[in-house]
């Protein structure tokens, strides 16, 4: 019950979690992924879940807790894509999976938000490795028999990883070969349906008494909002030419839309920037896993860059559990091209933007929420661990279920050890 | 075509010319079962090629032994390493590499893989690694699935995976024989094969057995004690095929005229080279107590596990897999997609070496991360020392090096630098353990084989000649 009014609670006031202490992190080399850029043996004060302060030589507050950083980098907590957190704690195992709708409709209402579990331990899991924030994602599937889903999957909410949930929703729509079976088994009905859907959002004169529906009266409800530009749609496309399609439909339907997978999106960078559409990708694309992704390439990222997309990484992958490799991806992203900043801003401020937090998170500047990683090194090497986690202000315990049965075991192995 | 190659196998039979000059001898324990090339009938038909001696001069070189060389160098000839120290001088004619400010491993080795018999493109025609249709096909061989043309030998190649063990699937609980390729590009798997390795058979633990057949297919086995007992009934078997053939052999030895072979069974042709030792077991299997009911099991019956895969739970019980000197091949991070994974740790590669006698392994089951075992490694090495378990990159390096080659059976040839064994070696750009690091140059056998300067030493597969898609694109 006390678990229950607690997620109420999360839910109700977003961003209004209980503040942490007042803590000065001195001596830090602050990355702000703003136009500050870098800033060397710089101070941050944390108050009231806050950046109070930013800058050399802030003296201690009275009440401040003091971390000395040695000149180990701070970043802005990182993005953790979406994904499924909180809303599949295991794979295979359906009565905690609660990622995708099977009612065999399109129904763009369908939220995976309310489904959503602040204390799922792979929340602790990721928060350790450094994630802060991530977007709730459902997933269409197509069942044995090839019914299942729709191509619009639904929507789901960013989260903060303190469990918060903020009222920042996206759409997400399956496009592709992939998503083949959830459309008549061709992609060419992906449009027609979408098209189709849009008649009955904005023409519903057209539609005579016995015509087929796409969707429910709430259906046409929510897609008229993100139709109306209130949220961002995520399409889940792949293939150059398909995604040429999607720039083409999402400005007809004045959509604020995005690519997601988006494997050979390098060749259509030019459109895409032309266009204004962000790139969530995934940096380890680098084989033709189908005949939509032959392009695949390391250099994906590092190319869309340069051509002025705004990227962000995500795993293709939805699972939750090792989210925390988000970061050792973007530091395969810079070894294939990608400017160092470029990748810290992919995991930082472009998916803030991209999911309309960028007024709060993302950067570290003054006014902003607190939510900040203090590492060993360089985030985005392998040897490098957090050592500080803040979301909103709040310093996070360094414990998981992991490091739970870590512990239990390691005394084990030391007596063993010393036999 | 089809008729040239039976014929060409009845010549083996007749004359035993798989031992002329320019084959591979057979594997070992070849005498056992079957006629003809014995337990090779499909040898491998891998030639290394010619190539200069190589020099590779002033790197930081990690053995692989667990010892760690500054400015020294190694010196390759006739496909062997023949010195490894400080101040070598090649031959005349060597290939000099200026390894200055670079590392120097041997090349890794990743016993779990799946390239070739789940390819990209991963379409449903090419889907080749799980015979899903019994829960017991010990008979089936994963290089006959095999698909060379797999794009991801070569970026795993690129990630200096000079040695790779493919496995059949876990969905059964017999998923089949192994096969033990060298990295490099052949139209047949064949010209893959690691000369003289010796076979696996794969094995599975939990979950997927049971979920294949129980709960989609509404057949034994359902449970993990309907696992065991499914193992075990082979086993029994597998005993009395050994015997029957033990007999045959002792009535063969005293002139007995009435002497008639037992009928030969592929199936247990493989079972019972495992309870011989002469095949070598490699089980999936993530928890704990399950992995202590299989070693309970290997006694049982009188065999050895060599290494369990996705070892999940080992850090639970790295007393005991090193008792029973058995390997644990591991992730450095994944957990939780299935429940059996669910209690996986970071820490649990460094708990497991820090056993005594304990023998961590890392491994991929994936074209992702067989890129980049050593940034694993990496992790592995991270997560360890926060937990007070610190790991010295000369230490570390056996982990996709020593210890694999060792569970393969191949430490003899493969696995460290040392003199007389395949030189089979990766330049890195500087440590191998960082999210930076590229392999520079990976030598198979001596020869050069991938070069990251000159992407064409590398052939690109097949399947991605001509494809539009990848114009623009370094091949």
């Amino acid at each position: 019950m006390r678990a229950l009014g607690w997620i109420l609670v999360a839910l109700a006031l977003p961003g209004q979690a209980a503040h942490g202490a007042t803590v000065l992190i001195h001596d830090a080399t602050v990355h702000t992924v703003s136009a500050a850029g870098v800033l060397e043996h710089a101070d941050i004060l944390i108050r009231d879940g806050r950046i109070a302060e930013l800058g050399s030589a802030i003296g201690a507050a009275a009440d401040a807790t003091v971390i000395d950083a040695g000149g180990r980098p701070v970043t802005p907590g990182l993005f953790g894509g979406a994904g499924h957190l909180g809303i599949e704690e295991i794979g295979l195992e359906p009565t905690v999976d609660d990622y995708s709708l099977k009612l065999g409709s399109m129904r763009p209402e369908f939220d995976v938000t309310s489904a959503f579990n602040p204390e799922s331990a792979v929340l602790g899991v990721a928060r350790l490795g450094g994630v802060t924030f991530a977007q709730l994602a459902p997933s269409s599937e197509a069942d044995a028999k090839g019914a299942g889903g729709s191509i619009i999957s639904g929507q789901g909410a960013l989260v903060r990883l303190d469990g918060a949930v903020t009222p920042m929703h996206a759409l997400f729509v399956e496009m592709g070969g992939e998503a083949n079976a959830l459309s008549g088994s061709s992609r060419a009905a992906q449009l027609m349906l979408l098209q189709q859907a849009l008649i009955e959002v904005h023409s519903p004169q057209l539609l005579l008494a016995n015509d087929v529906r796409l969707l429910t009266p709430e259906g046409r409800r929510v897609l008229q909002g993100y139709l109306g530009g209130s949220g961002r749609v995520v399409f889940d496309v792949e293939r150059a030419a398909d995604i040429r399609q999607v720039i083409a439909f999402a400005q007809r339907a004045h959509l604020q839309a995005a690519i997601r997978g988006a494997t050979e999106a390098w060749r259509v960078a030019a459109e895409l920037a032309a266009a204004g559409l962000p790139v969530l990708l995934d940096p380890l694309d680098d084989l033709p896993q189908s005949f939509d992704t032959v392009g695949a390439t390391l250099e994906n990222a590092a190319r869309l860059e340069r051509a002025g997309v705004r990227i962000a990484f995500s795993f293709d992958d939805p699972q939750p559990h090792n989210i925390r490799k988000l970061r050792q991806a973007a530091g395969i992203a810079v070894a294939h091209g990608l400017p160092w900043e470029a990748a810290l801003a992919a995991l930082t401020r472009n998916p803030a933007q991209i999911f309309g937090v960028a007024d709060r998170n993302g950067t570290i500047e003054r006014g902003r929420l607190a939510d900040l990683v203090l590492w060993s090194g360089d985030p985005l090497e392998v040897s490098t661990l957090a050592d500080a986690v803040f979301i909103q202000g709040v310093q996070q315990p360094m414990r998981s279920r992991q490091t739970e049965l870590r512990d239990r075991y390691l005394p084990k192995l030391r007596a063993h050890e010393a036999r | 075509m089809k008729k040239k190659v039976v014929s060409c196998v009845l010549a083996t039979v007749l004359t035993g010319c798989a031992l002329q000059a320019g084959k591979p001898p057979p594997a070992p324990g070849s005498a056992v079962l079957g006629a003809g090339r014995g337990a090779a009938p499909y040898p491998s038909t891998y030639v290394i090629p010619q190539s200069p001696p190589t020099l590779i001069r002033n790197a930081t070189v990690l053995t692989g032994t667990g010892a760690r060389l500054d400015n020294a160098d190694v010196l390759l000839a006739g496909g062997k390493i023949v010195a490894v120290g400080s101040k070598l001088t090649g031959p005349a004619g060597a290939a000099v590499v200026d390894a200055t400010g670079r590392w120097v491993t041997p090349g890794v080795i990743d016993i779990h893989s799946h390239l070739g018999v789940y390819p990209v493109p991963g379409v449903q025609a090419n889907a080749d690694g799980n015979e899903a249709t019994s829960p017991t096909t010990a008979n089936v061989w994963a290089e006959h699935s095999v698909w060379p043309q797999d794009p991801g030998f070569r970026t795993a190649l690129a990630g200096g995976i000079t040695t790779l063990q493919i496995l059949p699937g876990s969905a059964n609980l017999f998923g089949g024989r192994s096969v033990v390729l060298k990295n490099v590009p052949s139209v047949t798997v064949e010209g893959m094969k690691f000369p003289g390795a010796a076979y696996g058979l794969k094995m599975a633990c939990g979950e997927n057995p049971k979920r294949v057949y129980g709960a989609d297919k509404k057949q034994f086995p359902s449970t993990r004690m309907g696992n065991m007992a499914g193992y075990r009934a082979q086993w029994v078997e597998a005993q009395e095929y050994l015997r029957d053939q033990q007999e045959y052999q002792k009535k063969l030895a005293s002139g007995a005229k009435d002497a008639k072979p037992p009928k030969r069974d592929l199936r247990l042709d493989t079972l019972a080279g495992a309870l011989k030792g002469e095949i070598i077991v490699h089980m999936h299997c993530y928890r704990a107590d399950e992995m202590a009911a299989v070693l309970d099991m290997s006694q049982e019956f009188g065999y050895h596990v060599a290494a369990f895969h996705h070892a999940a739970e080992a850090y639970k019980i790295a007393d005991l897999l090193a008792a029973h000197d058995v390997c644990a091949a591991m992730w450095a991070d994944w957990w939780g997609f299935k429940m059996e994974a669910y209690d996986g740790i970071p820490e649990n590669m460094a708990f497991v070496d820090a056993a005594p006698g304990g023998c961590a392994i890392i491994h991929s089951d994936s074209d992702e991360g067989i890129q980049r075992l050593n940034q694993e490694v990496a992790k592995a090495m991270a997560y360890g020392a926060r937990a007070g378990l610190p790991v010295a990159p000369e230490r570390a390096i056996r982990w996709l090096t020593a210890n694999p080659a060792k569970s393969l059976g191949l430490l003899d040839r493969v696995g460290t630098l040392e003199p007389g064994k395949m030189a089979d070696v990766v330049v890195w750009s500087g440590t191998p353990f960082s999210v930076y690091a590229f392999a520079d140059l990976v030598f198979i056998d001596g020869a050069l084989r991938y070069d990251r300067a000159h992407p064409a030493v590398a052939p690109e597969s097949d399947f991605l000649l001509g494809q539009p898609a990848t114009a623009g694109l370094a091949p």
